[in-house]
This record gives structure tokens, sequence and C-alpha cells, in this order.
């Protein structure tokens, strides 16, 4: 005889796991009045440089620490390495996005205690890290200009995750076809909210503009 | 890209209910994910045969809804829905405002299951 079927009611979101613990991650974090910052973007478009220029000019401000998850390798942290501040590479073993779990061994492996900001910098990837919370207060998206203005058509979650926008190499402007208006056009009817800074990682322009913004973030927080 | 920790979060939430409650087998699984997801349904089912096997899981059936991108006007509360492809142009159809949030494109969610 056959079974009857029933239906079971589960209403759980897909992701209620990593969820939990990222928020949980962010309690810890509140009470340890460390800041936790998620930085995405393509592979290339200037993550490890972005961060590397944050932490030159916010390290007199602050005690800095950089979770790296970029899959090459060591390479990454090394070189943040040698600006002077803290930090840990994760193993994503071929993971296309870091989750709560591999952000909690991170800190782990860091001395939290006196860190007033940690920057992440996710797996090169517009897809996947949109998907997953890090237990990060705000999460930072990178484009850079050679990209493509038409982004936000074809990663639309990216672009709804984020607060701020960094359209990073904007000293390609000129060579590249890229039409700034349209693309923050594009990037608010997405995310009204959404913060956007144009700056060029290789001149330095409009960093200061940005550094400003993650300044107050950070003092908001850890005072 | 990014089905196959998708499918494991499914199949870990699944088994737990499953477990739960005492059922011998997993017929089908009804999901709502939003249109934002770019996940292909076909994978999806693809990744979850492979991972469920030798589990309660095994051979069930994934039935997946996608839930459309729905705005709401932040100045008269006009809920409204959207193609992705007009999503940049995002539009109040009754004042015209483009001071919109999203309701609802960005779910990932188990609702129910079907056991024996
Ligand atoms: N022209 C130009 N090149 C840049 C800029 N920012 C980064 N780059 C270069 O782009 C490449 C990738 O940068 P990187 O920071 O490693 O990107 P990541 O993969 O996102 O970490 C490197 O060769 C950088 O020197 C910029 O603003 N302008
Ligand atoms: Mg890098
Ligand atoms: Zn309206």
């Amino acid at each position: 005889m056959m079974d009857d079927i029933k239906l079971i009611e589960v209403k759980e979101e897909i992701f209620s796991d990593n969820k939990q613990l990222a928020d949980g991650l962010r309690q810890r974090l509140a009470r340890n009045k460390t800041y936790l910052l998620n930085v995405m973007a393509s592979p290339g478009a200037g993550k490890t440089s972005l961060i590397l220029r944050t932490i030159d000019l916010l390290k007199d401000d602050f005690s800095i620490g950089v979770i790296e998850a970029d899959i090459d390798s060591m390479v990454d942290s090394k070189k943040v390495a040698t600006h002077g501040v803290k930090a840990v590479q994760i193993r994503t073993g071929g993971f296309c996005h870091l989750d709560a779990a591999m952000v909690t061994k991170g800190l782990d492996a860091m001395d939290l205690g006196g860190l007033d900001l940690i920057i992440i910098e996710n797996v090169g990837n517009l897809v996947c890290p949109a998907e997953f919370d890090t237990g990060a207060v705000k999460n930072t998206m990178i484009l850079s200009v050679p990209e493509g203005d038409d982004k936000p058509l074809k990663y639309p979650l990216m672009f709804t995750v984020s607060q701020a926008l960094i359209v990073n190499k904007v000293d390609y402007l000129k060579t590249e076809d890229f039409d700034m208006e349209a693309l923050k056009n594009r990037a608010l009817g997405l995310n009204p909210g959404l913060d956007i800074f144009e700056v060029s990682c290789k001149t330095g322009q409009g960093i200061d503009k940005w550094v400003d913004w993650l300044r107050k973030e950070v003092k908001a927080f850890v005072t | 890209m990014h089905e196959l920790p998708v499918t494991e979060s499914i199949l870990n939430v699944v088994l737990k209910h499953a477990r739960a409650n005492g059922v011998k087998k997993v017929v089908a699984i009804h999901l709502e994910i939003g249109e934002l997801s770019d996940l292909e349904n076909e994978w999806i089912q693809r990744y979850f045969d492979y991972l469920s096997k030798n589990t309660l899981a095994e051979g069930a059936k994934l039935k997946i809804k996608r839930t459309p991108v729905v705005m709401e006007c932040r100045s008269c509360e006009t809920r409204f829905k959207v193609n992705i492809k007009d999503m940049f142009e995002i539009k109040c159809p009754k004042c015209g405002s483009s001071d919109c949030t999203m309701v609802s494109g960005k779910e990932y969610y188990i609702k129910s299951m079907e056991a024996v």
C-alpha cells in the first residue's frame, strides 16, 4: 500500500544558518566596538588597491585588520601586511564567496581586542558574495570603469545589498566608453540610498571622499 | 555559480525538518526564490540529486516558484512589479517618483516539503 504524502511546513530562509551566524558575529563585534566592512568586486576591479589606499589614510586614526579571501593565495595578505596592519588569509578552498563561518574563523585567527576596523576583501565575484551575509556592518562594492556602465543590469543583487559603490579606475574615463551618469542612474534606480564615490587608486583621485565616509562610519560606531 | 552552497543549505534545512517529523522519505520541496537571484533551476536540481544521495531526501523534486521583483514607492506607498530588465529606470506608476524600495525579489525561502 502507498503511504500517504503529507505536507510539512518548513518556512525557513535557505540561508537561515548563515544569517544567524552573521547576526551573532555582528553582535559580538558591536560589543567589542570593532567595525567590519565587507568589500566586494570582480577580480581585478581594485579591491586590494583600494584597501591599501584606505589603510594608508586611516592607520593613524584607527587600529586596522584585514581579512583576505582573494584566491590569489598569500600574495595579497603579504602586500597588506607591509602597510603595517594585521592581515589574515582565509583559504576559501575555491569557494566563490565568504560566508559568516569563514569570517568567524578569520576573526579567531586575529587578536580582536584592540581593533577598530576590520576590512574583508571578499572573493572576486559579483554574484555569490552578494547572497551571503558576512556579519559586516556595511557592504562596499567596487566597479571599475573597464567593466562597463551596464553592470547594474547584469548584477542587480550586488548593487542592492551594498551601501557604498566605488567606481574605480576613473583615470580610464577618457579612453573608455563609459557613461558615468547612466551608471549612477542605474545603480540608484536599484538602490536609492547608495553612496557613490568616483576614485582612482592609481592617481589617488577621490580617495579622500571615500575615506571620509568610512572614517565617519567607524568613528560613530566605536565611540 | 553558487548553486552548490545554496543546494547544500537547502538539503541541511530539509533534513533537519525531515528528522524532526520522523518522515521516511522526502518527495518534494517547495522553494520560493526571488527573480533577482540568477540561480538556474536546473542546476539546483542536479546538485541536489547529487548531494542528497543516501539521505532521506534522495530523489526529491525541487518545485521552485520565482517571486517577482516588487517595489514600493516611498512617497505614495504604491506597490508595483518590475521587470528585471527595467530595473535601472524605476518609476512609481502612480506618482512618477523614483524613490522606491524593494519589498520582494530577493527571497531564498523554503516554504514546505512533501514527505511520506
Ligand atoms: N589604471 C588603473 N589601474 C588600477 C586602478 N586600481 C587598481 N588598478 C590596477 O588593477 C589591477 C588589479 O588591482 P587589484 O587591486 O589587485 O584588484 P583586485 O583583484 O580587485 O584586488 C592592478 O594591476 C592594479 O594596479 C586604477 O584606479 N587605475
Ligand atoms: Mg585582490
Ligand atoms: Zn508614488
